[in-house]
């Protein structure tokens, strides 16, 4: 099926009205652009912090220039100012166009929606670095701007669920269950986890309304639902537009996105005490913790068969689209997290794997596989469409940043695998005489070599992303780069005649 | 509703829906996919039969191994404690230096203090107590406060200018700031310090080096000892002053710093160990460092 047969689908029969939609996409190329500065801001961040951490004289004795203020900035910069532009130029992209409807709220809404949203980012990282932070992870910012992010949210909501209810299109698409899901889960965990009390009206501090253990818990509940539902459930909105939409393909399953939609996201919500194994959380919570992840591993990877599938008969692709291989890729990368996280969720392999690099290891396979490769696809798909250009100025740089990035990755997640296990290792290891064999810093000292190697790995990711934004630059110039193309396969010509 | 429209090269029916030209195949749930879902689920359903799962009001359904992990930490430690419990009884009842007659305590106070060094005194005097600049190295046979078994521990256990009552030397009072209190000019500091760049084999001028040996008799010979030997070997308690000659810098020996110790003075302080540690783990440490190479 190719682009000749998908747009003579008015003919095969959907409800498909003769008028034409314009779509808005003014406040969408200002997403994009927002995003990949963010990236590149974000990046630069995590290789800096990266850095610190190998050669701690980069934190240069300063106070706002130290690994624990820059550490959020690194964090809030990738998952919600890069992360957050993603989702919201492919979710107010591709809504449109599956609804056949024009932005509800319209292109001013969109726009409000955006300089809000980025004014946040701009404000929460300047915080950071002042020092001002609830103490709670991926949940620094304090009460005032967690306030004005709510208010920028529900406006969010507003735009994308109004732009559903006025579809002309009498089903759903997959995708924006999706949206819709992460839009509505992501309200409720802001919210829920940032109901705090401020010490004064005022001043910036504020304490957390539940104290201890229940803190705690509020703060995983939130905190690994940040991933299922911010990095997981919005991200796999845009893998079943834009996967499928690049492969030219029909998605592999709809019995499969549903049974796997509902799964997941009712699975996931009870995950979050996996972040607490061994502390003072009561054990039958860190049972259910454990049992949830667990059944969470095939619902994960329902979203990973789905994409995966609905290339086959067009695995030829992968070889002459180097951005089809940035979305199928990360699809992969999202099936070996959602395996290696249930493992980790287990009580005895968390014993090994807790508080140690592996986390981290974890974490940023989905993060940089994951949620950056599809944001990559998604955007290197974005641009020619939203500049009106035929085409990206070089599939060649395209493939660069690919290969770039996905060493940058393999360096990355191996270093801190073995680091992470040596440490675990490391720190239970006694003697026969029931002594501690090392000391905390003799563990410090021997993870030096992988944080080296963590640290090139990147700046090889951000070198990729480096060479994004020159080719996305020439892009949107209308300049097309002379080099040698990818050889259309004959597959494609023989499905295009059918 | 729509027409259902099969797939050229699949074969497989879409759903008939289309949204933006997307359609969804109508292909069923993998096999393996929803057994291995299955699987997960029965395998959590065994779990909460075995282990405490859910939330009953105020209790919780125990599971029937009645495990609690606070109950298995509880135990653990209490077995470690057993294992080592005849040795640290051992080791309370004898003195440092009849630990390490004792081959088998020796033993054990070496792999404890070990641990505990590493934990607790690497971080100023470095792993395997190699020193670093103002923390004295713990390798060699210079001793400040003395380096015999029962001076290391009495050193360990109060400190030295610390809070503790019992501390050695005066809580901060140390080396005299020559310079800054008016006691020597600098012309004096200038002859002094050329006199023990000489003691130590360094170039200095053949003129202030004499006139530096005055100085030296009449203001620093007290507590560093005639010989610059230091106060330990001098026989002078309770100044902690290191030997000047050949020595084992503590500071540092060249002309700028030690321009800076006489004219500033110095006091190191090291905190009272007893407020932290046990007796035991505090003599199993003095066994440690006695035997870190320059033990007397």
């Amino acid at each position: 099926m190719t682009s000749a047969t998908l747009t003579s689908g008015a003919t095969l029969g959907s409800q498909r009205v003769s008028e034409d939609v314009r779509y808005h996409e003014d406040a969408i190329r200002l997403f994009v652009i927002a995003a990949v500065f963010w990236g590149v801001v974000g990046f630069l961040a995590g290789t800096f912090i990266a850095l610190q951490l190998a050669f701690p004289a980069l934190n240069l004795g300063l106070e706002w220039t130290s690994f624990g203020r820059l550490r959020p900035v690194h964090t809030s910069a990738v998952i919600f100012a890069f992360g957050g532009n993603v989702l919201f130029a492919t979710s107010l992209y591709s809504v449109q166009r599956t609804c056949r409807q024009h932005l509800f709220g319209g292109e001013g809404l969109a726009k409000f929606i955006f300089w809000n949203y980025n004014v946040f980012i701009v404000l929460a990282a300047l915080s950071y670095v002042l020092g001002y932070t609830q103490g709670k992870e991926y949940a620094e910012p304090e009460w005032i701007l967690d306030l004005y992010l709510t208010v920028t949210w529900v406006l969010y909501a507003v735009q994308f669920i109004g732009t559903v209810m006025t579809r002309r299109e009498s089903h759903i698409y997959v995708a924006n269950w999706f949206f819709m899901a992460f839009i509505l889960t992501v309200a409720i965990l802001h919210i829920g986890n940032n109901v705090n009390v401020p010490v004064s009206l005022f001043g910036m501090k504020s304490y957390t309304f539940v104290s201890g253990v229940q803190s705690a818990m509020v703060q995983w509940w939130y905190g690994h639902n940040a991933v299922g539902f911010f990095l997981t459930a919005g991200f796999l909105g845009i893998m079943y537009y834009f996967v499928p939409k690049r492969a030219e393909r029909p998605v592999y399953s709809y019995r499969l996105s549903i049974v796997h939609f509902w799964t997941l996201i009712f699975l996931y919500i009870w995950a979050g005490p996996h972040h607490l194994h061994y502390t003072s959380l009561p054990d039958w919570a860190q049972t259910l913790g454990m049992t949830f992840s667990v059944m969470l591993w095939m619902p994960s990877w329902g979203g990973m068969i789905n994409g995966i599938m609905t290339l086959s008969g067009a695995w030829d692709k992968l070889r002459t689209d180097p951005v089809l291989r940035f979305l199928v890729t990360s699809v992969a990368f999202y099936g070996m997290s959602t395996f290696e996280g249930p493992l980790m969720s287990v009580k005895p392999v968390n014993a090994l794997s807790h508080y140690t690099d592996w986390t981290v290891g974890h974490v940023h396979s989905g993060a940089l596989g994951w949620v950056a490769f599809v944001s990559f696809g998604a955007i290197y798909f974005l641009v020619p469409v939203l500049w009106k250009r035929s085409q990206l100025y070089s599939m060649r740089l395209v493939s660069y940043h690919f290969w770039t990035a996905t060493i940058g990755i393999v360096l990355y997640i191996t270093a801190m695998w073995v680091s992470g296990i040596m440490q675990g290792l490391m720190w239970r290891a006694y003697d026969n005489l029931g002594f501690l064999q090392y000391s905390f810093v003799e563990t410090v000292a021997a993870m030096h070599p992988f944080y080296v190697i963590r640290a090139m790995g990147g700046v090889l990711f951000l070198t990729g992303a480096l060479i994004m934004v020159y080719n996305l630059w020439r892009t949107a110039k209308g300049d097309v780069r002379i080099e040698k193309p990818y050889v259309t396969t004959p597959h494609k010509a023989t499905v295009g005649a059918a | 509703m729509a027409q259902n429209y099969k797939d050229e090269l699949s074969g497989v029916e879409t759903t008939g829906h289309e949204w933006d030209g997307l359609r969804e195949l109508n292909n069923p749930l993998p096999k393996w996919w929803l057994y291995l879902f299955y699987v997960c689920i029965a395998w959590a359903l065994v779990y909460y039969v075995f282990y405490p799962a859910w939330p009953l009001g105020k209790t919780y359904t125990k599971g029937i191994l009645g495990y609690s992990q606070r109950e298995e930490l509880d135990t653990r430690l209490a077995e470690a404690k057993a294992g080592q419990a005849k040795y640290l009884t051992a080791i309370a009842a004898k003195s440092v230096d009849e630990i390490q007659k004792d081959k088998d305590l020796l033993g054990f106070a070496m792999a404890g203090g070990r641990s505990y060094f590493n934990e607790n005194c690497a971080a100023c005097h470095g792993a395997g107590g190699q020193g670093a600049k103002g923390f004295p190295t713990l390798a060699d046979d210079v001793w400040l406060w003395g380096g015999a078994s029962a001076d290391i521990y009495k050193t360990i256990q109060h400190g030295i200018r610390s809070d503790d009552g019992d501390t050695r030397g005066t809580p901060n009072v140390g080396m005299t700031a020559f310079g800054k209190d008016g006691i020597l000019n600098r012309e004096q500091i200038d002859q002094v310090t050329d006199y023990v760049l000489s003691l130590n084999g360094k170039p200095a001028d053949a003129g202030k080096v004499a006139k530096g040996k005055t100085v030296y008799d009449e203001n620093c010979a007290a507590c560093h000892g005639d010989a610059a030997q230091g106060s330990v070997a001098a026989g002078v308690d309770g100044v902690g002053a290191p030997p000047l000659k050949q020595a084992n810098w503590l500071y540092g020996g060249d002309k700028q710093t030690l321009v800076e110790t006489v004219t500033n003075g110095r006091a190191g302080v090291m905190p009272a160990w007893s407020k932290r540690l046990d007796d035991a783990t505090i003599k199993s440490l003095a066994v440690y460092v006695h035997n870190l190479g320059g033990g007397k």
